[in-house]
């Protein structure tokens, strides 16, 4: 049976438990005299039931499902005669696409070798035996946990403290999944960056100056060397952040400065939000708008004055991603000029300073560590923003700092050598992840510093 | 030599640059705020100007002859003429009978190409389920070609007609004034997937894939994310292991999105075997991406519940998850609910994870369920933005608009919710 269905069959018979083991409770109670005398409330007897049954059944399915794929696999590929079997992980996945291509009738079994068609045999049938025996064996756990639950219902035994104890657990598991996701996110980058780095050195891909992923097909073919450095990816990256920080950074922090010492409450009320709509507008949008609308304009524009740009500038994606961090800063810059205490404030205005100059001298300076703090938050998201950059950069990884020029970033990459025809296990790919890793080192690294100049410059007034 | 001014003459003299400034400062801000909403304004105009005809469709009405002789069809019934047979002959001399003097190759190519790819098959799958009709004629109400209808739609726009020839422009807007080529509002758009050509191309099947992906992320995302803040909130204790959840819980929410992305590859896919490009694997990957904000919005709503409620509870006798359960939990859910709802709509406008697990795959099929292959709405909008044909270009702005509709959408019903049912203490 497929997991889709298993999976409300198990909640099935949890609530069949459920309520068997309710009437139970109340049988049981009955001579004692009613459920008074239960330890438990009969909800809590039948709450037990349920999780008996339910989770030790769910926990079998998850993990056969995760798994019963990779298991097939394997023993399928173990099965092939040596003449067929793949000698690298590249002609193991296209081999295993070729079984599992003739076992859902996709591929005339003519047109493949002789053990290709029995091992697509063989892989029907583990699959099916596997669906089957997984199928059987979690109804019998499920009604075998339901039914032990049920025999334990028993006045004696405190069931709600039972309940109560796997519930925490089950919270704390769920809180867990943060730490899980983590670790998930560090794995799954460590390990295919350190296989890069067995192919190209760590030194070459910090320190190089060119970036061409392009590894041949063969040995001999021109160019079959692919170069692997980062640091065009990086100036490009920065440039096109400098870019985004330049336009929101100004235009956020004197949004919030308006909004939070000049405008009227019922302006607050109108403007915040439509502000905040800014951040709410999908970076698919932005990355539609900054293609197809503003680059087109800039190129325009820079050819009526004389100045050659390219279709796809940087300073295009720059200036839409500026804008879509606009809101960003100025609600965390809001925040942070919020925080200072209005005794400041009226003390300066007390001696006379007018409203700017209050800002300018009194609470800027005051405010300015948590504003730095705002400004990289904004500045890492500006390097992990992946659409705009996808539509509106282009793809030439050229080391310069003109904004009128193509550049390419470090999420571009990502995105380009993950979503094209992926050659499993070679350098172009694995280089992917060595990105990957770079980005989430540099946005974590931002963030930390960042979240700690904030909370530093926040105790200095609670 | 001293200074004969008093310190408030001084002071006086000097207000009005200071005045000035203030001024100048207060329009600063003006100007910011302008700015801001004014790039709002564009954008919208923009995508509304460009998108608005994504939802028209431009059809011809053709009394089409199906004369057996010049399809090289003799009986419709034979499956084996009819996987033979031409089926745009006809078409064209339709169009024939309103330019007889288009009989030249470059002029019957040229006719081709005023309709849609697929009006062949129409003529077929007609003859295949109604095989008596052959030698009659029809009625029939077709698709312009992409290059047609971008030029109806847009009619006088130089920008818009380069890829018709002159000739065919003439045709066109011959036909337009008899009535035979007209607009009408685009219901391909909404009933089919994806299509090579644009006027063929439809956003249910993007919008149904999202749909799915967003069950399984919600299905997810907001039991975890509860029980996380519960625990958090009222179960954690004072120890290391909190203080390393909770700065994990930070982190993730400003990991970049692309990164679960290649988390979702090396983990479901990789090392769970999973199949690429179905919502399940891209609703695990968005529910991971929108815990944190779920987690941290309802922490918040935890934290709104006044210790008073706690201890009454406690009071009478109710166990701390008693307490939990039936009075901080039901008092803090619409709180949890607005966040849940606003994080969703962070999921939905998602795209860049989803373009690593392979979403990105060109899909003519309306999914079907969870293990289907599927693309979603902000994917489909990227692949059409990346396009060449004009055609999808407004394909992807309607495309957009439909997104903002559901996101405003989510966001006014999260609005609504927390000024309905928020209490305040």
């Amino acid at each position: 049976m497929h997991t889709a269905n298993l999976l409300p069959l198990v909640l099935v018979i949890a609530v069949v438990a459920y309520m068997l083991a309710f009437m139970r409770s109340r049988t049981v109670a009955e001579p004692f005299g009613g459920i008074r005398n239960l330890k438990a409330l009969p909800f809590y007897y039948a709450a037990r039931a349920a999780l008996w049954c339910a989770i030790p059944a769910l926990i079998l399915l998850g993990a056969w499902t995760a798994f019963e794929g990779k298991v097939i696999q394997n023993v399928v590929v173990s099965s092939l005669p040596a003449d067929v079997a793949p000698k690298s992980e590249g002609e193991a996945s296209l081999v295993l696409s070729q079984i599992s291509n003739v076992a859902a009738g996709k591929l005339d079994p003519n047109f493949v070798p002789k053990p290709v068609v029995g091992a697509a045999d063989l892989l029907e049938n583990l699959r099916d035996r596997s669906s089957n025996f997984k199928t059987m064996l979690v109804i019998l756990i499920a009604v075998l946990g339901g039914g032990f639950a049920w025999s334990r219902v028993q006045p004696h035994i405190n069931a709600r403290e039972n309940v109560e104890r796997t519930l925490r657990w089950i919270f704390f598991i769920c809180a867990g999944v943060a730490i899980l996701t983590t670790v998930g996110i560090v794995f799954s980058v460590i390990f295919e960056t350190v296989r890069f780095f067995g192919k190209v050195p760590i030194t070459e891909f910090l320190f190089g100056t060119t970036w061409s992923p392009q590894t041949a097909l063969r040995a001999d073919q021109v160019g079959s060397e692919g170069a692997f450095g980062v640091i065009p990816l990086f100036t490009g990256t920065l440039l096109i952040s400098f870019i985004a920080l330049v336009v929101s950074v100004p235009v956020g922090l004197m949004s919030a400065v308006y909004l939070s010492e000049y405008a009227s409450k019922r302006g607050r009320a109108i403007l915040k939000p439509l502000l905040e709509m800014l951040a709410g507008v999908p970076t698919v949008v932005y990355g539609f708008f900054a293609a197809l609308t503003v680059a087109p304009f800039i190129s325009d524009l820079a050819d009526i004055i004389g100045l050659e740009a390219s279709a796809q500038s940087a300073l295009a994606a720059g200036l839409v991603m500026g804008v879509m961090i606009i809101p960003f800063v100025s609600s965390l810059s809001d925040d942070v000029i919020n925080a200072v205490p209005q005794t400041l404030r009226d003390g300066s205005l007390a001696l006379g300073a007018t409203q700017s100059e209050t800002m300018k001298n009194v609470i800027f300076p005051a405010a300015l560590p948590g504003i730095m703090g705002g400004i990289l938050l904004a500045a890492s998201r500006a390097i992990g923003e992946t659409m705009i950059v996808v539509m509106a950069a282009g793809l030439a990884a050229n080391l310069t700092a003109n904004p009128l020029s193509s550049v390419t970033t470090v999420t571009v990459q990502i995105v380009t050598l993950l979503t094209g025809d992926q050659e499993f296990d070679s350098a172009k790919t694995l280089s992917a992840f060595a990105l990957g890793m770079m980005l989430f080192i540099v946005t974590l690294a931002l963030n930390i510093v960042a979240l700690k100049i904030v909370r530093k410059y926040r105790e200095q007034y609670d | 030599m001293t200074d004969q001014r008093s310190q408030a003459e001084i002071v006086r003299e000097s207000l009005k640059v200071r005045y000035r400034k203030e001024r100048r400062f207060r329009l600063y801000g003006m100007a910011a705020i302008a700015v801001a909403l004014l790039s709002l304004l564009i954008l919208f105009t923009d995508i509304v100007g460009k998108g608005y005809t994504g939802f028209i469709k431009t059809t011809i009405t053709l009394d089409v002859s199906l004369d057996g002789e010049a399809m090289y069809l003799e009986d419709a019934r034979d499956k084996d003429q009819l996987s033979m047979a031409d089926f745009q002959a006809p078409i064209i001399s339709a169009l024939q009978e309103y330019f007889p003097e288009a009989t030249g190759r470059k002029d019957v190519r040229e006719l081709k190409r005023l309709v849609g790819s697929y009006a062949g098959n129409r003529v077929r799958n007609l003859l295949t389920e109604q095989p008596e009709l052959l030698g009659t004629t029809q009625t029939m109400t077709f698709l312009v070609h992409d290059t047609v209808s971008v030029y109806v739609k847009h009619a006088g726009s130089d920008a818009y007609s380069i890829r018709l020839s002159e000739q065919q422009q003439r045709w066109v807007d011959e036909l337009v004034e008899k009535g035979v080529v007209e607009t009408a509002f685009n219901d391909v758009f909404f009933s089919r997937g994806d299509s090579r050509e644009p006027s063929n191309a439809g956003v249910l099947g993007a919008i149904v894939g999202s749909l799915f992906t967003m069950v399984v992320t919600i299905a997810i995302a907001f039991p975890v994310g509860v029980a996380a803040a519960v625990y958090l909130e009222e179960f954690a204790p004072q120890n290391k292991l909190t203080d390393f959840i909770e700065v994990n819980i930070n982190n993730l929410a400003a990991v970049p999105s692309i990164i679960f992305g290649l988390l979702g590859l090396a983990v479901f896919i990789g090392l769970f075997g999973m199949p690429r490009s179905v919502p399940v694997v891209g609703g695990l990957v968005l529910a991971l991406m929108t815990l944190p904000t779920i987690i941290i919005s309802s922490r918040a709503a935890i934290k709104s519940v006044p210790p008073s409620i706690r201890e009454a509870a406690e009071g009478m006798g109710a166990s701390k998850m008693q307490v939990v359960l039936h009075h901080v939990v039901p008092l803090a859910m619409p709180g949890m609910m607005t966040g849940s709802i606003i994080g969703m709509a962070q999921a939905l406008g998602e795209t860049a994870p989803l373009l690593l697990i392979g979403m990105v795959a060109f899909i003519v099929e309306i999914p079907d369920g969870f293990f289907s292959s599927a693309t979603v709405l902000p994917v489909q909008i990227y692949l059409w933005a990346s396009s060449a044909e004009q055609g999808f270009v407004e394909l992807a702005s309607a495309g957009i608009m439909i997104l903002l509709t559901f996101m405003i959408t989510m966001n006014a019903m999260a609005i609504w919710l927390r000024k309905r049912l928020e209490r305040r203490w």
